[in-house]
C-alpha cells in the first residue's frame, strides 16, 4: 500500500513538472527576390510591419530571401527573438525594421533561379529550433519553382505543425493563357505541405491579413 | 421482433392482437388478487417512505430553524453589545472631556455669583439724607422780610447757603448713582459668562441624556434578545438580509475596482517579471499583479482589524494595545509602499502604451505627431488611481465582514426554504403514490371488466339460486310446523 501511494505521488509530481506547451509564436517569412518580385518589395515591407506589430515579447521572427539556393543560413536577412520586457521588445522591433529597410534599399537585381523548397527546409529548421508553440512559414512568391541544374529538391519534406501561408501569389503570364497552371501550382504546394504534416493557406489580398496570426 | 410476436397466432394482425388481448385479459383476471395487493402495497410503501422522509425533514427543519434563531440572536447580541460598549465609550469620553472640568467650572460659577452679589450690594440705592439743621435753616430762611436790609441780607445768605447745600447733595447723589451704574454695567459680562457656563453644562447634560436614551434603547433590544423574543428575531433576520444585499452590492463594486486596478498594473508588471513565462494557463505577470492586489486587500483586512473596526480575526482583536499599534503602523506602511509601487506601475503603463503607439505609427508609415499638450493629464490620472485604489480596496474588509456574518443567516434561510419545499414534495409524492395505487387498481379492474362481469353474473345467479333454495326450505319448514 505504501509503495502504491509513493508511486502515485511520484507520478503526480512528474506530471506536474511536465514542460508546458510554449505559447510563443515564430514566423519565418520567405521573400522571393527573383525576376519581377523585386518590384513587389513595398508589399513585403508592409507584411513585415504587420508581423512586427502583431508579434509580442518572446515571439521570434526571421526574414529570408528565396534565391538560386535557399537552403543556406546566408539567405536569412534578419532574425530576432523578442525580449521578455515589452520596452526592450519595442526597441528590437525598431532595429529589425531598420535592418529590413536597409536590405530593401540595397536590393538591385533578382536571382536567376527560385529555390522555394530549400527555403522551406531552412524555415522548418529555424522554427523547430525556436521551440515556439505556434509556427508559421509565410511565402511571398508566385510559387513557381525554378531550380538550378544539379539541385535535388524532389523528396518529401517535413513541416510538422507548421502553418504555411502563401502570400500575394501573382499570376504569371502563362497562367492567364491557361489558369489551370496556377491551380495546379497551388495544388502541388498544398499536397506537399499536407504530406509534410503542416497546414496550407493562401492570402492574395493583403488587406485580409488581420487573422493571419492568432492574436493573444 | 415485435411484429413476429404480434403475428404468432395468426397472419392477420388484428386477429392475432385480439388473441393476445384475450390472453392478457385472462391472465390479468387470474392474477387479479395478487396484482391488487402488489399495487396497493407498493403505493402504501412509497407513501410510508415519503411520510418518513418528510417527517425527518421536518425534524431537520425544526433544528435548522433553532440554529438559525440562535445564529441571528448571537449576531444581534454581539451587535447590541458592541453598540452598548460604544455608547459607554462615548459617555466616558463626554465625562472625561467635559465633566472632568466641572469642579473648576463650578468654582468659576461660584466666584462669578459672589462677584455679582458683591456688585449688587455695592450698587444698592441709598438716597442721601439732608443735614438735620437744614429744616431749621429753612424755617429761618422762610421768615418774611420785614424790610431791614441787614436781616434781609442775612436771610438771603442763609437762603443761598441752603441752595448750595441742596446742589452739593444733588451732585453727590448723581456721582454715587453714576458709580452704581458703572457697577451694574460691569456686572453684565459676569452674567453673560455665567449664562455661557450654564449653557455649556446644559449641552453636556443634554448629550449625556441622549446617550442614556440610546443606551436604554440598546439595553431594551439586548433584553429582548436575551428573552428570545420573536419580534426581535424577525427584525434581526430582515436586518441580516438587508446587510447581505448591501454588502454584496459593495463587494461587486469592489470587484470592479479590483479589475480596474489589475488592468492598471498587469501590463507594466511584465517589465518586472517578464511577459513570456506562464504558470498554468495564466501569465506570470498577470499572477504577480493579482498577488499585489490580494496582498493589498489582506493588508487592508489586517489594518481594519488592528483598528478594531472589523472583528474577523479574534487573535488580532485580543492583542495588547502596543502590539496592535505596531501592527497598524506595519500594515499601513506596507499598504502605502504597495500603493506607491502601483502608482509607479501605472505611470510605466502609460509610458509603455505611448512607446507601443509610437512604434505602431512608425510601422504603419505614419508621421509621428508631436506630443499632445495635455498628455500629462491621463498620466497623472492613472498615477492617482494607482495610488488611491489600494486604499479603497483596503476598506473592502468592512462589507466583507458584513457579508460573511449575514451569509450565515441567508444560507440558513435558503436551506430552511429548501428543506421545507423538499418536505412538501415528499408529502405530495407520498399522497400521490397512494392515490395512484388506488387508481391503478381501478384501472386494472377496468381492463378485466369482461371476465369480472361474467364472474359477477355467475355469482349472482348462484346466489339467487341459493336464495330460492333457502326460501323453499323455509316454506317446507313452515308447512311442517303447521302440519
Amino acid at each position: 500500500m505504501k509503495k502504491f501511494i509513493l508511486i502515485a505521488a511520484l507520478s503526480l509530481t512528474l506530471a506536474a513538472c511536465d514542460e508546458p506547451q510554449s505559447k510563443a509564436r515564430a514566423v519565418y517569412l520567405l521573400l522571393d527576390t527573383s525576376g519581377t518580385y523585386t518590384r513587389e518589395m513595398d508589399k513585403a515591407q508592409s507584411i513585415i510591419n504587420y508581423l512586427l506589430a502583431t508579434l509580442d515579447s518572446g515571439d521570434s521572427i526571421a526574414i529570408a530571401r528565396i534565391d538560386s539556393g535557399s537552403f543556406s543560413e546566408k539567405d536569412i536577412i534578419a532574425r530576432m527573438t523578442f525580449d521578455d520586457r515589452p520596452s526592450t521588445s519595442n526597441q528590437q522591433k525598431r532595429q529589425f525594421k531598420a535592418q529590413i529597410d536597409t536590405f530593401v534599399d540595397g536590393l538591385r537585381g533578382g536571382s536567376r533561379h527560385t529555390d522555394i523548397t530549400g527555403g522551406m527546409l531552412q524555415a522548418s529548421e529555424y522554427l523547430r529550433e525556436t521551440g515556439a508553440g505556434e509556427k508559421y512559414v509565410l511565402i511571398f512568391s508566385d510559387l513557381e519553382e525554378d531550380l538550378q541544374k544539379g539541385h535535388i529538391r524532389d523528396f518529401p519534406i517535413s513541416l510538422p505543425d507548421i502553418h504555411v501561408v502563401a502570400l500575394n501569389v501573382t499570376k504569371l503570364r502563362s497562367d492567364n493563357i491557361d489558369p489551370r497552371d496556377y491551380m495546379e501550382r497551388l495544388d502541388l504546394w498544398k499536397r506537399r505541405v499536407d504530406e509534410a504534416g503542416g497546414s496550407w493557406g493562401v492570402i492574395n489580398d493583403l488587406e485580409r491579413m488581420d487573422h493571419l496570426i492568432a492574436q493573444r | 421482433m415485435f411484429n413476429e410476436i404480434l403475428t404468432i397466432w395468426s397472419d392477420q394482425a388484428g386477429l392475432s392482437a385480439a388473441i393476445w388481448l384475450f390472453i392478457l385479459v385472462f391472465v390479468a383476471y387470474l392474477a387479479r388478487n395478487p396484482a391488487h395487493s402488489l399495487i396497493l402495497s407498493t403505493g402504501h410503501a412509497i407513501h410510508a417512505a415519503c411520510r418518513l422522509f418528510a417527517r425527518s425533514l421536518r425534524h431537520l427543519e425544526t433544528s435548522l430553524q433553532r440554529r438559525n434563531r440562535e445564529v441571528v440572536l448571537a449576531l444581534g447580541e454581539d451587535a447590541c453589545e458592541r453598540a452598548i460598549e460604544r455608547e459607554f465609550h462615548r459617555v466616558n469620553a463626554v465625562v472625561t472631556r467635559d465633566l472632568s472640568a466641572y469642579p473648576a467650572l463650578h468654582r468659576q460659577i461660584s466666584d462669578t455669583i459672589d462677584r455679582i452679589e458683591e456688585d449688587y450690594q455695592a450698587a444698592s440705592d441709598v438716597p442721601p439724607l439732608p443735614p438735620e439743621w437744614l429744616q431749621a435753616v429753612d424755617s429761618i430762611a422762610s421768615i418774611p422780610r420785614s424790610g431791614d436790609a441787614t436781616v434781609c441780607s442775612i436771610l438771603d445768605n442763609i437762603g443761598s447757603t441752603l441752595e448750595n447745600a441742596h446742589r452739593e447733595t444733588e451732585k453727590a447723589y448723581r456721582k454715587t448713582t453714576l458709580g452704581r451704574h458703572k457697577l451694574l454695567g460691569a456686572m453684565q459680562p459676569q452674567w453673560r459668562k455665567l449664562g455661557h457656563s450654564l449653557a455649556r453644562v446644559k449641552e453636556t447634560i443634554d448629550g449625556l441624556d441622549e446617550r442614556s436614551l440610546e443606551i436604554d434603547r440598546q439595553m431594551a433590544a439586548y433584553e429582548a434578545i436575551r428573552n428570545n423574543d420573536d419580534t426581535i428575531t424577525r427584525t434581526l433576520s430582515s436586518s441580516s438580509l438587508t446587510q447581505f444585499f448591501i454588502s454584496s452590492l459593495v463587494l461587486v463594486i469592489a470587484v470592479f475596482g479590483g479589475l480596474i486596478n489589475f488592468q492598471l498594473i498587469a501590463m507594466p508588471m511584465s517589465e518586472m517579471v517578464g511577459g513570456t513565462s506562464y504558470i498554468g494557463p495564466m501569465r506570470t505577470s498577470d499572477i504577480a499583479a493579482l498577488v499585489i492586489i490580494m496582498v493589498e486587500i489582506a493588508m487592508g483586512l489586517f489594518l481594519l482589524e488592528s483598528l478594531r473596526i472589523t472583528h474577523l480575526f479574534p487573535v488580532i482583536g485580543s492583542m495588547d494595545d502596543s502590539m496592535r499599534k505596531r501592527m497598524i503602523v506595519i500594515t499601513f506602511s506596507i499598504l502605502a509602499i504597495l500603493a506607491t509601487v502601483e502608482a509607479s506601475l501605472a505611470y510605466m503603463r502609460d509610458l509603455l502604451a505611448l512607446d507601443r503607439e509610437a512604434l505602431t505609427q512608425s510601422l504603419a508609415g505614419n508621421v509621428i505627431v508631436a506630443e499632445a499638450e495635455f498628455r500629462w493629464i491621463p498620466s497623472l490620472g492613472q498615477m492617482i488611481m494607482g495610488f488611491i485604489l489600494p486604499f479603497a480596496l483596503a476598506f473592502v474588509a468592512i462589507p466583507l465582514e458584513s457579508f460573511i456574518h449575514s451569509l450565515r443567516t441567508v444560507i440558513g434561510i435558503v436551506a430552511l426554504a429548501l428543506i421545507h419545499s423538499l418536505a412538501f414534495l415528499a408529502r405530495l409524492l407520498g399522497g400521490s403514490a397512494r392515490q395512484a395505487s388506488r387508481m391503478l387498481v381501478s384501472m386494472y379492474d377496468l381492463l378485466i371488466m369482461l371476465p369480472l362481469g361474467i364472474e359477477r353474473l355467475i355469482s349472482g345467479s348462484i346466489k339467487s339460486k341459493q336464495r330460492i333454495g333457502d326460501s323453499d326450505d323455509a316454506v317446507e319448514y313452515l308447512m311442517e310446523e303447521k302440519s
